[in-house]
């Protein structure tokens, strides 16, 4: 084992680049709207809502990615597992009713949590026979992965019509969570606060997993060159349906808070949502965790921002960021080096 | 049953191997001897890449066997041929960019920390690697990035490597480098099948050359009979080592 190679010709260090500017352009759309507005405790209770907003897509957004990035499986169905999330919600609302009623902050969050837990665990076992019955056929084609989770999209919708009904079903937020914090002329609905806290709790972990970890670095790897995570000695395979999985458990955690936000529970209110997942993971760079995240904040700040300032062009805001993005950066702000 | 003395560490069976509706390798025979550098030579287009991947699973077989280290490893996913021992190097590398070169070693390393002995000796044959280690492996340049190809294929000690033209596209002074690093593996006693296009360079390390053209094995022997053989090297690869030199 002898000191063989000479030094390579290559002698200058390469300095690793921290692409700062995706991440600047949310204080820069941020601050850039506060003239706008006018008005400093408006422009809080937007950004808050906003910010809300955002952790809320990510949340339901961040598992679609993931898969998408990893298994390159178009999941028309991902919106499945956002509403299957709210409608667990019921599982737990039902016998502990009571928890959501009680004026009692650590009734209220253990409420929450367990709704959580609910959710995650049945779109997690939903996930894997979703994985093994609907998508693994169809690894590889992604006309027959659009057409085949469009068709699971539908049939899970109309299960849901058959277990709960078609009817809207209201969502009670736990009393603690209603309201607002009132800070001066600034107002924040206590909710959005909690939904900004899971959000970053789930993105921090989600950074710690991906970047720390054995589990992580393999995602990581396979997103960028899953025949060779193969030819290293790992059995891909097991690692698609793992994510496949959490990334359905992760929409079901989202699926929890949108229900709480909307206070509606409906079977198509993950399939409404998924417009706006699709635009973020785009405008992130498909695959990219840190991208979605910044994805989501930035179109969902917009779209507060816009709707206040100018709401008739609120429904358009989220195309038009999503086309800027694409024309200054056509693999997204944050391209995973793969795609 | 007890393994013979002479047996190679690998060979190949009337391997035929179908890519959709193209017929590539059209029955290889062919054998690796344990502990030894087997240089595969071939033009573009032999099948040589086709070769190596279908030894790693990545293509199957449609036919034939191969077997290595005595076990038959025809009809094994990819992850189960590299645990068995086999490493791989692609043509393009495939090192993961967005992960660090540390990064790129860790996940290679199945069965836990790189030991500090292998990490010095890694860092001896590549001094870049060291050098660059917490910095994202698509920051590297091409050669930097072959080496560290290379160093995830030893992170751990292994049974064979498979080599993809390491020296394609490399500076000169690259190539002097990688053929340095191949001469220090050789004697550490590693068993490296290694694909090259440089006669130059496969002449100055190979102690066996197998020849492939069209899917076939068109010659196989001791490299120092193909050097010596000025007419062989012309039928088989159409040149001569002398204008290489």
């Amino acid at each position: 084992m002898s000191n063989a190679a000479a030094e390579p010709i290559e002698t200058s260090l390469p300095r690793a680049r921290i692409d700062w500017i995706p991440l600047i352009l949310v204080p820069v759309l941020a601050i850039a709207t506060l003239p706008l507005v006018g008005n400093v405790s408006a422009w809080v209770t937007l950004t808050v809502a906003g910010l809300a907003m955002g952790m809320m897509i990510f949340l339901m957004a961040s598992g679609l990615t993931l898969v998408f990035g990893l298994m390159d499986i178009i999941n028309f169905g991902h919106g499945v597992f956002i509403s299957l999330g709210a409608y667990a919600t019921l599982l737990v609302l039902g016998p502990l009713a009571g928890w959501a009623s009680a004026d009692s902050i650590g009734l209220n969050l253990a409420l929450l949590v367990l709704c959580i837990a609910a959710a995650m665990g049945l779109t997690a076992v939903v996930g894997v026979v979703f994985e093994r019955v609907i998508v693994r056929p169809v690894y590889g084609n992604h006309l027959k992965q659009i057409l085949v989770t469009m068709g699971g999209l539908i049939v899970a919708e109309q299960a849901i019509h058959a277990i709960w009904g078609a009817s809207p079903i209201p969502v009670p937020v736990p009393e603690t969570l209603r309201g607002a914090f009132v800070i001066g002329d600034i107002v924040m609905e206590r909710y959005r606060v909690v939904a900004i806290g899971i959000g970053l709790l789930v993105f921090f972990a989600m950074q710690v997993l991906l970047n720390r970890t054995r589990i992580g670095l393999l995602i990581r790897a396979g997103v960028e060159n899953p025949e060779m995570v193969e030819a290293l000695g790992y059995r891909i395979r097991r690692l698609f349906v793992s994510v496949f999985v959490a990334g359905s458990a992760l929409a079901g955690l989202g699926g929890v808070m949108w229900a709480f936000y909307r206070q509606t529970l409906t079977a198509g209110m993950g399939m409404e949502v998924m417009v706006l997942v699709f635009i973020v993971i785009i405008i992130g760079g498909l695959g990219s965790v840190g991208g979605c995240f910044v994805g989501s904040v930035l179109v969902a700040l917009m779209a507060n921002y816009v709707g206040f300032l100018a709401p008739k062009l609120a429904l358009v805001s989220n195309i038009l960021v999503m086309a800027l993005v694409l024309i200054w950066r056509p693999q997204g702000l944050f391209p995973v080096a793969r795609r | 049953m007890a393994k013979g003395i002479d047996e190679p560490l690998l060979r190949l069976e009337g391997v035929h191997t179908h890519i959709g509706p193209y017929h590539i390798l059209h029955g290889v025979y062919c054998e690796v001897p344990n502990g030894e550098l087997t240089m595969l030579l071939g033009r573009n287009g032999a099948g040589k890449t086709t070769m190596l991947r279908t030894i790693m699973g990545l293509w199957r077989a449609s036919s034939g066997s191969i077997h290595f280290d005595g076990r038959d490893i025809t009809a094994l996913p990819s992850p189960d041929i590299a645990r068995s021992g086999i490493a791989y190097v692609p043509e393009a590398m495939a090192i993961f960019s967005d992960l660090t070169v540390r990064e790129n070693i860790v996940l290679a390393a199945r069965n836990g920390p790189v030991h500090s002995s292998r990490l010095d000796w890694m860092f001896g044959l590549f001094p870049a690697l060291k050098r660059f280690w917490n910095l994202p492996a698509g920051h590297l340049s091409g050669g930097q990035k072959q080496m560290l190809a290379i160093a995830r294929a030893i992170a751990e000690p292994r049974r064979l490597l498979l080599v993809d033209e390491p020296t394609k596209g490399l500076a000169p002074v690259m190539i002097h480098s990688m053929i340095e690093a191949f001469r220090a593996l050789k004697a550490a006693g590693e068993t490296i099948l290694l694909v090259e296009q440089n006669f130059h360079a496969a002449s100055q390390l190979g102690d066996n050359v197998i020849v492939m053209d069209d899917g076939l094995i068109v010659h196989s022997g001791a490299m120092s009979d193909l050097v010596a053989d000025k007419a062989l090297q012309q039928r088989l690869l159409g040149l001569s080592l002398d204008s290489h030199q």
